[in-house]
């Protein structure tokens, strides 16, 4: 960083930053100089975090009243929803919550990928999202279990009998997450233990994510390296602060309305009956967020080929940064890109659009047509686009476009003022 | 951009849609519910009348273990005066105990009792109803797909089975329910409760009464819900201006094209 040196003015505020340099560090992330151009698809990092910290806020008082039992479960959430002050609102704020969660990430996810943000020298940041991710989805799982619904208990069965397919050990590992011979109330007692340990290893994970963030500094829409701080950037206090203030306000009242007009609506109505392990569901789907996972899961007729592909589809995205080829990171240059790009949002649409059909029919074939793209877009068309790929002349400074000479500068341009 | 906005509405339509999407049988019919909406609330006496309905018919068979006496005197539910209350929850033998000798005994329903089951239990509940569980209809309308509409659908959803359909004993005929066939007989007729408050007990009106009851039940935070919710969402609005306009305002040293 190439900020000045902080040093506090009162003496005590030098001798406590002396041996703890919290004011510095405070000072650092206020005037962290930020690119000016960012748009609103840079704010949902800020929209994570709130994202975060309202699910371990909500969820702490949720512990409080729940009982993870499988007899005294269900019940205990009736007795949050009717008994509890204000029950209602913070079971609603969690569970809704979880939702707006993945809503949000998969923004930030996409955002990276048509701006390029995972590229060198951004690799660490990239993973460690993963690694977020991952939790994320391991958090959200378990904690659709707690509430012992129907969905909750057939959905559990499902993913932990993934397990079962791997050789040999497959079937003593499975038995060994129930802690049981299928799920029950050890399997329920654990995941209540675990879905209570994960928000914070993602909390522990989200301070890495922005540590290694504020190494090199934020990517921007035009994608290019920017001298810090200069007339390109602007200090994350007050202009990033205001701005992303603003988009999560937007954001918090898309997720008050589903708190407070539609709270069921991503939810499935057969978690309102208790868990019963004599009666399968009808149909058996996991959550919105997980749709597109669960549509490759079961595009191969072969369980354990299921399981690699679809574990697959996540760590796939651990070495895009080394598939990807191109030297421009930002698709506003990539015109190529750009088109494969959005191909690849409808493709992810479409399989989280067949999870939720039963595996039928065309509902089959459109998965395995979606699968396989999924996978070719990353091993085939990302590397050879990169070499092949013609990109437009990319602009030298954000502020500059008289120096860059470039043409292009009005579409970097045009694509700032869109926002 | 425009292009990211088009994706940011497909992902949010489409994952309604996929949750809306209803299953095989045919659409349930669509009420006119008044706590339907925004701000939607629920008709008291129609929960009054859906609570003698259930009382009268339903209780014999189905449980609401979830619900206490209490909740019907509480604001935003069929709000029975306070002696209503005592006088309902008196109504109905509770099991207590173990006393002093370690005995159980009854005694009269106070207001923070649970409701009382007709059953002891699921098994005593599936034998005398020929196997198939009355479910408990505390959170009911949440638990069906189509709520409140399907569970009234299914009420006044009888007729004879269509010509080459058998039906085994005890097994009826209905339009709305999954598959077509109910262990439930229809037990609904005109006239059948004598309502206190001098409406005509047709079964559509029993039907569209005992179902804003159970309605109720299932979420009985649902006033106070929208009544919230209207205000969070001003408050938000009113408060994304003013940041908006002191964005505007800081931004403007800079760049005044945000």
């Amino acid at each position: 960083m190439s900020e000045q040196e902080y040093v506090p003015k009162s003496k005590v505020g030098k001798w406590f930053n002396d041996r703890l340099p919290l004011l510095s560090l405070a000072s650092h992330l206020t005037d962290y100089p930020t690119p000016k151009n960012l748009n609103y698809w840079w704010t949902f990092g800020g929209i994570l975090t709130f994202c975060l910290l309202t699910q371990i806020i909500t969820g702490i008082v949720l512990a409080m009243h729940y009982v993870a039992h499988a007899d005294l479960a269900f019940a205990s959430v009736e007795h949050i929803m009717r008994d509890v002050n204000y029950g209602w609102l913070i079971r609603y704020i969690h569970s809704n919550g979880a939702s707006m969660f993945f809503l949000a990430v998969y923004i930030h996810i996409f955002r990276s990928l048509f701006y390029g943000s995972y590229k060198s020298p951004r690799e660490i940041i990239w993973i460690i999202g993963l690694m977020i991710y991952l939790l994320m989805m391991a958090a959200a799982f378990m904690g659709y279990v707690l509430p012992w619904g129907q969905m909750s208990f057939w959905g559990a069965t499902v993913i932990t009998n993934l397990f079962s397919a791997i050789p040999l050990i497959g079937d003593s590992i499975t038995t060994w997450l129930w802690g049981a011979y299928s799920v029950d109330n050890p399997t329920l007692t654990r995941f209540f233990s675990l879905h209570y340990l994960i928000p914070f290893l993602i909390l522990g994970l989200v301070v890495l994510h922005i540590w290694a963030l504020h190494v090199p500094g934020n990517n921007n829409p035009v994608g290019i390296d920017i001298k810090k701080p200069s007339k390109d950037t602007v200090p994350f206090h007050p202009y990033i602060t205001i701005k992303d203030a603003f988009a999560l306000l937007l954001f918090m009242i898309i997720f008050a309305g589903f708190v407070f007009f539609a709270p069921n609506v991503l939810g499935h109505s057969d978690n309102y009956i208790q868990a019963n392990p004599m009666v399968t569901p009808a149909h058996i789907v996991p959550e919105w967020y997980l749709l597109p996972f669960y549509a490759i899961l079961r595009s191969v007729p072969d369980k354990l080929g299921g399981v690699i592909l679809m574990f697959g589809a996540i760590f796939i995205l651990f070495v895009l940064p080394w598939l990807d080829t191109s030297k421009v990171r930002s698709a506003v240059f990539r015109p190529i890109y750009r088109q494969f790009f959005w191909i690849l949002v409808i493709d992810v649409l479409v399989l989280g659009y067949v999870g939720a059909m039963p595996a039928e029919g065309i509902y089959l074939v459109l998965a395995r047509v979606g699968t396989v793209y999924y996978f070719l877009h990353f091993i085939v068309i990302l590397p050879v686009v990169g070499y092949l790929e013609k990109t437009e002349p990319v602009p030298l400074s954000i502020s500059d476009p008289v120096l860059s000479g470039s043409a292009d500068y009005s579409m970097a341009k045009k694509d700032n003022e869109k926002i | 951009m425009k292009k990211f906005k088009l994706f940011f509405c497909i992902l949010l339509s489409l994952t309604i849609f996929n949750t809306l999407k209803s299953a095989e049988q045919i659409d349930p019919i669509k009420v006119d519910w008044s706590f339907k909406g925004l701000l939607g609330k629920f008709d008291r006496s129609s929960l009054q009348r859906g609570y003698q309905v259930y009382n009268e018919v339903c209780a014999s068979c189905h449980s609401m273990q979830y619900l206490s006496y209490r909740n019907l005197g509480e604001p935003g539910g069929p709000e029975f005066s306070e002696e209503e209350v005592k006088a309902i929850a008196a109504g109905f033998e509770v099991t207590d105990g173990p006393d002093a000798q370690g005995e159980m005994f009854t005694r009269p329903g106070r207001p923070s009792d649970k409701f009382v089951s007709p059953y002891p239990n699921v098994n005593a509940a599936a034998a005398a109803n020929g196997g198939a569980y009355p479910p408990d209809m505390s959170v009911l309308v949440k638990a069906r797909k189509g709520g409140a509409n399907y569970i009234y659908s299914v009420l006044v959803g009888y007729e004879d089975p269509p010509p080459g359909v058998t039906l085994d004993e005890g097994v009826y005929y209905n339009k709305y329910m999954i598959g077509n066939k109910i262990k439930m007989p229809n037990n609904l007729s005109d006239g059948l409760v004598d309502y206190a408050d001098g409406t005509e007990a047709t079964v559509d009106q029993m039907a569209k009464d005992v179902t804003t009851f159970l309605s109720w039940a299932a979420e009985p935070e649902l006033e106070s819900r929208h009544k919230t919710g209207v205000k969070v969402i001003l408050y938000l609005v009113l408060l994304s201006i003013l940041v908006f306009l002191s964005m505007k305002k800081i931004w403007s040293r800079v760049n005044p094209e945000i």
